[in-house]
């Protein structure tokens, strides 16, 4: 596969075409923050976070880099105060939903992001879909899903293939940046695998 | 609605995954509803996954997860119908029917919903029942529509 040259803070890197932004970047290892990638899940583009200023053409514009297409002649920058306010803002109004988020605390405090700024909404998920991705894609085993739209979408187990897949598994907790996955299987455990607990005393 | 005729929906679109959607629409026309039973058919039959067919089910409005009444009646509050008073013919029809906005009623016979615009606001205030639209309602003529229906 023919091979691209582009810019990224000022180094030179080298990318396969049709590679990401995201994955040229780090591979040259420039840190980009991101919520909602993961190496082994097709792109999603949900969190915004990874957002830089690409300089094609002779004009600058702002992509989503984890799902922008490295190309020749690029000059990425992946800080700016143009970004860092759009970051900050995503920020924000992220921690409305899960104020008590570390990776988004950690995150906000890097970008100078207020979890104050807004009236709290503590939904906890940020609809990331790693859960429901991860599930889908590597697993295979469709347990977790999004549920209704727009401002009320939510991530939700079916009880029945949870009973069958999730006690074994839980692969997707650590990726959760949140928590609130973990929220949502304990909810629905009560209805998949009641007494489950008991049977198990070594997870207690 | 029984499985069989479940069977026999998804067969008129032969078993198509791409026709989920058409699926769906025609189980909520005949059930006025999608129940766990037809929704886990569904999935078996057409081999989409349940959390994908959940999203759908509960993404569009069409669609019903709870058991909606043989006759479902919208009733349009938005500026027009308003205007020419929308309130007066959903307070008789809340005073008729003994139901608010969203609720369906024990027999099963009404569901009622506001809607926001059906595309003829010149003939304000517009109730539909079903498929069938009404306009220039007053309050004592929805009385008198409701109670001609079974």
């Amino acid at each position: 596969m023919s091979e691209v040259l582009l810019q990224i803070d000022g180094k030179e890197v080298r990318a396969t075409e049709g590679a990401s932004i995201l994955e040229a970047a780090c591979a040259a290892d420039v840190f980009i923050p991101t919520l909602c990638h993961h190496e082994k899940l097709e792109p999603h583009g949900g969190c915004r976070l990874c957002m830089v200023e690409v300089e094609e053409h002779g004009r600058s514009k702002l992509v989503v880099s984890c799902i922008y297409p490295a190309a020749n002649d690029q000059v990425v920058t992946t800080r700016s105060e143009q970004v860092d306010r759009i970051r900050k803002m995503i920020l924000e109004l992220l921690l409305a939903h899960a104020p008590d988020s570390e990776t988004l605390l950690e995150l906000g405090r890097e970008y100078g992001a207020d979890r104050n700024r807004f009236d709290k909404e503590a939904s906890f998920c940020i609809n990331c879909g790693l859960c429901v991705r991860y599930c889908a894609e590597v697993k295979k085993a469709d347990a977790v899903g999004f549920l209704d739209r727009g401002t009320r979408r939510d991530i939700s187990f079916i009880p029945e293939i949870a009973a069958r897949e999730c006690w074994q598994c839980k692969e997707c907790f650590p990726l959760c940046p949140t928590s609130a996955l973990q929220a949502a299987y304990v909810l629905v455990s009560s209805l998949a695998f009641p007494g489950a607990r008991h049977q198990a005393p070594s997870e207690c | 609605m029984d499985s069989e005729r479940v069977d026999q929906i998804i067969e008129e679109y032969q078993c198509e995954a791409s026709a989920l959607i058409q699926i769906l629409l025609r189980i909520q026309e005949e059930a006025h509803w999608l129940s766990s039973n037809a929704l886990h058919r569904v999935s078996e039959r057409l081999g989409v996954s349940m959390t994908r067919i959940m999203h759908i089910a509960t993404f569009y409005k069409a669609f019903s997860l709870v058991p909606k009444g043989r006759h479902e009646v919208h009733i349009c509050v938005g500026t027009a119908c308003h205007v020419r008073g929308a309130e007066r013919v959903l307070d008789s029809v809340e005073d008729a029917t003994g139901l608010k906005p969203g609720e369906t009623d024990l027999d099963l016979k009404f569901s009622l919903e506001t809607v926001n615009c059906v595309g003829c606001c010149a003939l304000g205030p517009v109730m539909q029942v079903d498929k069938k639209t009404y306009g220039k309602l007053s309050a004592a003529d929805t009385v008198n529509l409701l109670q001609s229906y079974e």
